[in-house]
């Protein structure tokens, strides 16, 4: 065990952990930030995906140890409101079937727009092919990016 | 705390009058049972008017929803029809899950695309009642008749312009008798239904919040993880958990039955002692593997006997007089589940009850199941419901409840069993592997004179559906099957048996049709004519529907007039709706490319036309996705496939364009969770066929001979 200090959502946590405990498990076991979500444990599926300075990382993959000063940012801290772009352009296409893999979808959806607020088609599914949704809501996943690419212009 | 008591109406009313504000009054309409809830200081008073509705002072509409939701969209679709015979504002509707009540609801389950079609009328007259009694509440209070009053948007309306909100008229409509007859409204009256309504969790889901099984922690619950053996057909021979037990975090190793329980403070903590966990385990049944089962469905394809599903006259001679004889074998491997949420639970035995907490699809057996296992009483046990990040049939099953609850009682705490990708994808339970032979015979005419059909499986059970299309339109028909018990644990995968059995029939079809010299949907639509002038035997389906899908899609995807695309097609009939699709390949430098799939569904009513509409879309990429990659073999007991890795799931830039029409006929609605999948597979073999000439008899697609030198095209 070791004691860890990290920057999440803007606020500073600590928490003492082995130090092989991947970002997931501190989110959701330590913090109860439980919004970022275990899919395979294995970085296949993306369920798990965070911002870690901005750029879409998945979390079950990722130890404590290597996080350092970098900011973590969880579907909880994407916007206060719940009302980034992404997330409005999420309920007004009416995205989720079970939900589960959404928070996911968001965060890598997310991390794209604000890299490059005008994606191409093909850069939208280099983004998002590494979030499986078992649902199959695709479709509607690509209606919302591009939804939200409006928003952000 | 509340009480339940079989009080008199006389009783009810009494109580309601003399306790004043500080009661929560309410009544169940389906069993006339009154329900007293103490509401402590409130001065509030809501009226729970039954099981799914209660209406507060401030006019927020609460709308319990009792079905487990998966996906499917219940928890939205339900309260939008109790609001619709209530004509309330949906703005104002606050949906609650509600926990398992067996006195209350009625097939509080989600399976078998049953929910809507079981409910309608209960849950229209569950809104229509209230709405009635408002109105008598209203009349009289105004002193005027009911018919000089209307109800819309939360407000019953006078003639003259006056009007009372539903929540300043609640507390006297709890007074009025429930009515035993009450009006419901004419589907052309219909406002909310049929409209497209956003899921009532959409902002939870998009903001993280706490709704699934594996989100639910409890102060001072255990985490536990379970090794379960790695082969079916195994048993433990030995434990050695001293290391596992000396590693930071761990509380204890279990072991019981075939299960090795280790239970801990954190997960990441008992995922670590897993590996140095030391567990052997020796043979206890048959021990199989995939290419044994290949082998062996060969042989059960040749047997002499099975079991005779269904015979109509004179199968022997058919194929004996016929011109043309078309027999073709058709294979599927097992599937996972798969649900994006890994299987988990909560359970705490404590001395006098049970609390159960997570993601089911049949509460009610997860209760009876744990009850009979602890050997208590099944009112001694509680189930809440959290919403299920997938369950596609898997959370059918009540074995990980049962099992969170022994361990729980074993360790004498509360815990949270979580299982790994590994353990969900390995350890069953799988949709079943199963080969079919299909034979048809053709007069001189082409007319289609005799068909067999032998399904055998491994747990499959029955693998045929006997009474659906063909049936009834072949004069001489025989449908058998053959079932091999295997230690491989098996069951329902979203549109059980029909997943596969519709793509095999339609691409088999569709080879028919073509030595037939017909073309394959003006073929089907002259078996159904058949069918419907000369009916043979039983017919499950009906014909009319049957026809209004094929026909929808033929006009909106053009059929045999494009040109440059090769169009497939497929229909099928699954629990109690139709959908046919059509599949668009095109030929892009010598390789096919799916382009789009256009899908015409008859459900009956569309309640909610978004979560229809994703229903649909959503299905196909499912039925895609698993025709193209999805397959679970074994070797010697132990499944090959672990994770995503070596499990494919179809992924974002591999769906086609899909357009989705619905045939508009009101009919009540006829489910549509699952019949969208099944069709899908027929219509992109068709399709690829029509492309390149070349069949696809087995599933996964990906993986045949046939596709060897063809670089299958997707893009969104």
């Amino acid at each position: 065990m070791a004691a860890y200090s990290i920057h999440v959502n803007g606020e500073t946590k600590k928490i003492d952990v082995a130090s092989d405990t991947p970002l997931l498990w501190v989110l959701r076991d330590s913090l109860g930030l439980v919004g970022t979500k275990y899919g395979c444990g294995i970085a296949q599926c993306g369920a798990c995906t965070v911002h870690l300075n901005g750029t879409a990382v998945r979390s079950c993959s990722l130890p404590i140890s290597a996080i350092g000063a970098s900011k973590v940012t969880t579907i909880e801290g994407l916007s206060k409101e719940g009302d980034h772009p992404v997330q409005q352009a999420w309920q007004e296409v009416d995205v989720p079937q079970c939900g589960y893999c959404q928070a996911g979808q968001i965060m890598s959806a997310a991390a794209l727009l604000t890299k490059n607020p005008s994606p191409s088609e093909d850069q939208i599914a280099t983004a998002m092919n590494g979030n499986i949704c078992r649902c199959g809501t695709y479709h509607r996943i690509k209606e919302a990016v591009v939804l939200a690419s409006s928003k952000m212009k | 705390m509340e009480t339940l008591t079989k009080t008199s109406r006389r009783d009810f009313l009494k109580l309601g009058l003399t306790a004043g504000g500080g009661l929560v009054l309410s009544f169940n309409w389906s069993d006339s049972l009154a329900r007293i809830t103490h509401a402590g200081d409130e001065a509030a008073v809501n009226v729970d008017f039954n099981s799914y509705l209660s209406i507060s002072p401030d006019d927020v509409i609460t709308i319990f929803s009792p079905n487990p939701e998966l996906g499917q969209n219940i928890k939205t679709s339900f309260p939008m029809v109790v609001a619709e015979e209530l004509d309330a504002d949906w703005k104002k509707v606050n949906v609650v899950q509600a926990a398992l009540d067996v006195k209350k609801y009625d097939r509080q389950l989600t399976g078998g695309s049953g929910a809507v079609p079981h409910s309608w009328e209960r849950l229209r007259k569950a809104g229509a009642t209230a709405r009635q009694m408002l109105m008598e509440a209203a009349a009289k209070k105004w002193n005027v008749s009911a018919s000089s009053l209307t109800a819309s948007n939360g407000f019953v309306i006078h003639a003259d312009g006056r009007k009372l909100s539903y929540g300043a008229l609640a507390a006297d409509a709890a007074g009025i008798p429930v009515p035993t007859e009450v009006k419901l409204k004419n589907p052309k009256d219909f406002k909310l239904i049929g409209t497209a309504v956003p899921n009532v969790d959409n902002k939870e889901m998009v903001t993280g919040k706490p709704l699934y099984g594996l989100d639910f922690y409890r102060e001072g619950m255990l985490h536990a993880m379970i090794q379960r053996p790695p082969a079916f057909g195994t048993k433990i021979k030995s434990v050695n958990a001293a290391a596992a037990k000396a590693l930071p975090g761990i509380v204890d190793v279990v072991t019981f039955k075939n299960n090795v329980a280790i239970v801990g403070k954190s997960t990441w903590e008992i995922m670590k002692a897993r590996r140095v966990l030391k567990v052997e385990y020796e043979k206890e049944g048959n021990i199989e593997s995939t290419t044994d089962h290949d082998k062996l469905f060969k042989e059960l394809l040749d047997k002499p006997e099975a079991t005779v599903r269904r015979q109509d006259g004179d199968v022997v001679a058919a194929f004996k007089n016929a011109a043309t004889v078309i027999k073709r074998e058709y294979q599927c491997p097992f599937l996972s589940h798969a649900p994006m949420e890994p299987m988990n639970f909560f359970a705490h035995v404590k001395a006098d009850s049970v609390e159960l907490v997570g993601p089911t699809q049949t509460p009610d057996r997860a209760r009876n199941a744990t009850a009979q296992l602890l050997g208590i009483s099944p009112d001694k046990v509680t189930v809440e419901l959290t919403r299920l990040g997938g369950g596609f049939g898997r959370r059918l099953q009540a074995d990980y409840v049962v099992e969170a609850a022994e361990l729980s009682k074993l360790i004498n705490a509360p815990v949270k069993v979580t299982w790994s990708r590994e353990d969900d994808m390995m350890g069953g339970s799988y949709r079943p592997a199963v080969r079919y032979r299909f034979e048809a015979a053709l007069d001189a005419k082409g007319s289609m004179t005799g068909y067999k059909l032998r399904g055998v499986g491994i747990n499959a059970g029955n693998s045929t559906r006997e009474d659906n299309f063909p049936s009834g339109a072949v004069d001489n028909l025989l449908i058998e099957s053959i079932d091999h018990q295997s230690p491989i644990t098996t069951g329902a995968w979203r549109a059980p048996i029909t997943n596969f059995l519709a793509f095999a029939e339609q691409a088999f079809l569709d080879e028919v049709a073509l030595a037939a010299k017909k073309d394959p949907v003006q073929f089907r639509l002259e078996l159904l004519d058949k069918a419907k002038q000369s009916p043979v035997g039983a017919i499950r389906y009906d014909i009319d529907r049957t026809k209004s899908v094929i026909n929808l899609v033929a006009e909106k995807s053009g059929w045999g007039k494009k040109k440059n695309l090769a169009q497939g097609f497929s229909v099928y009939f699954s629990h109690r709706s139709y959908v046919a699709q059509v599949a668009e390949v095109e030929m892009v430098s010598g390789n096919p490319v799916l382009k789009k799939i256009y899908a015409a569904s008859d459900c009956g009513i569309v309640i909610n036309l978004s979560g229809a509409r994703q229903q649909v879309m959503g299905g196909i990429v499912d039925g895609l996705g698993h025709a193209l990659y999805g397959q679970v073999t074994f070797k010697e007991g132990a499944a090959e496939q672990h994770n995503f890795n070596n499990y494919r799931l179809i992924r974002y830039n591999e769906v086609p364009e899909v357009e989705v029409h619905f045939v508009d006929n009101g009919i009540d609605p006829t489910g549509l969770g699952e019949p969208a999948l099944p069709p899908t597979g027929g219509a992109v073999a068709n399709a690829i066929f029509k492309a390149t000439g070349k069949r696809l008899y087995n599933q996964p697609f990906i993986l045949q001979e046939e596709m060897k030198g063809v670089k299958l095209g997707l893009k969104m």
